[in-house]
Formats: C-alpha cells, structure tokens, sequence
C-alpha cells in the first residue's frame, strides 16, 4: 500500500489541522472529513480530541458517527486514537453523563487532588509493550501531555505504556490494530513526528 | 516525571519579531517563522507571542504569521494580546495556536473565561495577569466584590498593558481564575519584569500555593540562578523569559544543563 488513504475524524473537537502536519510532514497526505462513507472506506483512521466529554459524545451523535467508528474498529484496520479521542474508546469517563464509544472496557478517571490539574507540559512514558508505534522510541521518551482526565482499562493487557503524574497511568494503548495515546505527538517535536511516522510505515507494511 | 517547562516569549508587532524597554524603542528583531523554528531547534518546550500591535487595523496580521509559524512548529504555542472574544479565540486557533493567553479582556468580563473554558476546553486557555506589589498600606472600608483589594492585599492587578490599575486582588483574582475553568496562569511581576534581578518569589509562591492550576512565572530573569530559584521555591510550573533568550546570554541549552545540575526535571534536547 503505497499511498493509503488516510482519515482524520472532524467533530469540531480539536485543532485537526496540527495532526494533517504532522502526516504530511512525514510524507503522508490524510483528509479531515465527518463524512461516514468517507470514513468508512479508509484505510486508516486518525481520531484525535481535546475538550469535554459529553459534547464531543454529542457532535459524534449528531453527525452520525458512533456506529461508522465502532464498526470500523471492529474491522481490525489501523486506527489511532489520541488524547480525548483515547479516552473515548472507552465506556464512559467521571468527566460527563454521556455514554462513550464503548469499543474497550473501562473508564476515565479525574487525577487525585494531590496533583495540578489539568496535567500540563512534557512528561515520560514507561514502554510496557513494543509495538510498531514505539518503533525506534526508547521507554522513558519525552512527550506533551494535556489532560485532567485519563483512561483505566478494564484489561490491563492492552496498557502499552505507563506515565507517573500523582499516579502512575495508563499513556498508551494497543489490541491489535487500534492504539491510542493519551499524549500529543503532534505537539511531541521529534519523538511526536516519529509516532506519525511509525503509524504510516505500519499503514504502508498492510499487516492489517 | 513531568518536567519544567522553559518558554521563550516573542513580542509580535505587525507581523515582526520586536525586540524593546517597556514598549519603546522598539527594533526589528526578526521573522517569527525563523525565531520560532531556530527555539524549537534549541530545545525549547513550548513559545509565546506576544501580540503589541498597537492599532487594531494590522490586528489581523497576526493571524498569516500564527499560520505560517504553525506550519513548521511541532511543539504547543500560545498566543495573546487583543483578545477580546470567542470568535477571536477561534480565529487564533483556527490559524494554529494551540492554546490563547488573554488579560484585559478577561478582567473587563471575567465570564469569558468560562465561555472559552467550556467551548474550547480549559487546555487551551491561559489568563494572564500583570501584577505590581502594593507599597503604601491602603485602608478599605468594605470591599466592593469579592476580588476587590482589602486592607491585607499585598499585590494589586493592572490591565491595558500595565497601564490601568484595576483595585482588584492579584491572588483573589487568581483563584477566581481557576474556579472559573482556565487551564493556565501566566503571571507577571511588573516590579521585577526587565529589571533582571530575579522573579518575585513571594508573589508566584502565593500564587501557586492558592491555586491547583500549573502556573507560568514571568518578569525578571536575567541569570540562571533566578529561574531555578522561581523553580524551585516558589512551585512555578514553568518559566517564561524575554531578553535573556533573545539577547543571546543564554541559550536555551544552557538554561537546561544548569536546571539539570541542580535536578530540576527538564526534558533533555
């Protein structure tokens, strides 16, 4: 797969144009599009986030794009979600009322008290599994974090990394070919664009 | 661990990099898409512009260079001066900012806080605050809000650049920031800003100590040893410098080997 098509969902929750950098600046062109047949017929999907909760479970509502993003993932193609767009695979958050995806078990937590929220600047990643987005990325990497919330699967297994802020939670996700991560490569300088760069090698290689 | 974070702020005046003593005699100091690139280059974790465009017909400026700036900047950067309202904040990220400082505005109608908290979320919100120490004891009757000075006030806010004392609170004020949502504080001691002798340690330890938001110290850096020092006693999150960086006394790389020495958490370049 030499030029694949690349999706970035648009639910008006993020600033989408920093992430279609980030791919371009690793030679991948993507399109940013709410549309379900769009989507539906990627070959891969980025699904980034920043925000709330509940209005992003609404805009995904709105513009028909719940079942689009679960059937997707079930298909097993390369999907990657980041920051909100992590946190909302889960089932629901402590953040809002709104039902989320629901494609992985567990929930988003708020961060104890004893710590600044929201978690703010360049924190590390403790690697617990390898896997093709950490190519060349060695544990204990510098990455930007922003967030008050983080995830807690039910299945630990899928914990690819781990970042210590009050607590020591989950940075990363995997099962199969949907990752996420709570952190934001775009925004990451190097190690961030070489993330962007691992997705699309790992797009290109068709181990789908 | 999550590292302090060192941010060059560039002042922008229609379109170029500026460089002045308290916003006179202002001198071309370059193309912000070069500044920012050659900061991000030098290890820099995050960047400020500043925008001091005087007259709001070369307001919109401001936007081609976030646009441009943001093409090539892959690390968070913040942008302030002559945000007034939501479709400002908008227009700012739309181009490519990743997070809005606002001041004046958020002092004249503190709900836009909330409003920019709860429409963009609070990450990308930062409220600045200019802040001067009160020298002379006042005596208050009865405060007229609950930000308002009292006789126990120590530092007093100032909007308009400085300019307009405001007979609000700085702490007060400060935690009515956060409680109103902001995901972010920068705070500027007017007293010690370009003086060099270091930031004013009582204020951003106030500070930090009332609020659990991360706090950007600002004002008076002009030696290494006065970033560690707001680093490290006065809980500052991350320290912002002007001249130092852009007068070359220090690179960034240099203000890092220092903090690492004295194991400050920095992220390495």
């Amino acid at each position: 797969m030499n030029k694949p098509k690349i999706t970035i969902i648009d639910y008006q929750a993020s600033n989408l144009r920093s992430v279609q950098k980030a791919l371009e600046a690793n030679g991948a062109k993507a399109e940013i599009s709410d549309k379900p047949e769009i989507i539906a017929k990627s070959d891969a999907i980025v699904f980034p986030g920043q925000g709330a909760i509940d209005p992003s479970m609404k805009k995904l509502n709105e513009k028909n794009l719940i079942e689009v993003i679960q059937s997707y993932i079930s298909s097993n193609k390369p999907f990657l979600g980041i920051c909100l767009g992590l946190q909302l695979l889960f089932e629901s958050s402590d953040e809002g009322e709104a039902n989320c995806l629901g494609v992985l078990e567990g929930k988003s937590k708020l961060f104890p008290k004893s710590v600044k929220t929201p978690h703010m600047g360049w924190n590390q990643i403790q690697i617990n599994i390898q896997n093709p987005l950490f190519d060349g990325i060695k544990s204990n990497s510098y990455f930007y974090f922003v967030h008050s919330y983080y995830a807690l699967p039910k299945n630990n297994t899928i914990i690819s990394s781990e970042t210590d802020y009050g607590v020591k939670f989950c940075s990363s996700i995997v099962k199969n070919n949907l990752m996420g991560v709570q952190f934001h490569p775009e925004k990451s300088g190097p190690n961030g664009l070489k993330i962007y760069n691992n997705f699309i090698n790992f797009i290109k290689s068709g181990k789908i | 661990m999550l590292t302090k974070r060192i941010i060059p702020c560039l002042d922008i005046n229609a379109g170029r990099v500026v460089k002045g003593v308290n916003f006179l005699n202002l001198q071309d100091a370059g193309n912000p898409t070069e500044l920012a690139e050659y900061y991000d280059s030098e290890g820099a974790d995050e960047l400020v512009f500043l925008d001091i465009t005087a007259s709001s017909e070369k307001r919109f400026i401001i936007i081609d260079v976030v646009k441009s700036v943001s093409e090539k900047l892959f690390i968070p950067l913040t942008v302030g001066g002559g945000l007034n309202k939501l479709s400002d904040i908008r227009s700012m990220l739309k181009a490519g900012a990743d997070k809005v400082s606002i001041n004046t505005s958020a002092v004249i109608n503190p709900n836009l806080i909330n409003e920019a908290s709860d429409f963009f979320g609070s990450q990308c919100i930062v409220v600045a605050i200019d802040v001067k120490k009160i020298n002379n004891k006042i005596y208050i009757e009865e405060p007229k809000s609950d930000i308002s000075l009292d006789n126990k006030s120590k530092w007093e806010v100032f909007t308009h650049g400085g300019r307009k004392p405001t007979g609000i609170d700085a702490i007060k004020w400060a935690k009515k920031i956060a409680y109103l949502g902001a995901g972010e504080l920068l705070v500027t001691s007017m007293d010690t800003d370009g003086k060099k002798e270091g930031y004013d340690l009582d204020l951003i330890k106030t500070i930090t100590s009332n609020v659990n938001i991360p706090v950007i110290a600002s004002g008076g850096a002009g030696e290494l040893k006065h970033l560690s020092d707001v680093l490290q006693y006065s809980n500052a999150d991350a320290v912002l410098a002007a001249s130092i960086f852009h007068y070359k006394t220090y690179t960034i790389n240099q203000v890092k080997d220092y903090l690492s020495t004295l194991n400050i958490p920095i992220r390495p370049n």
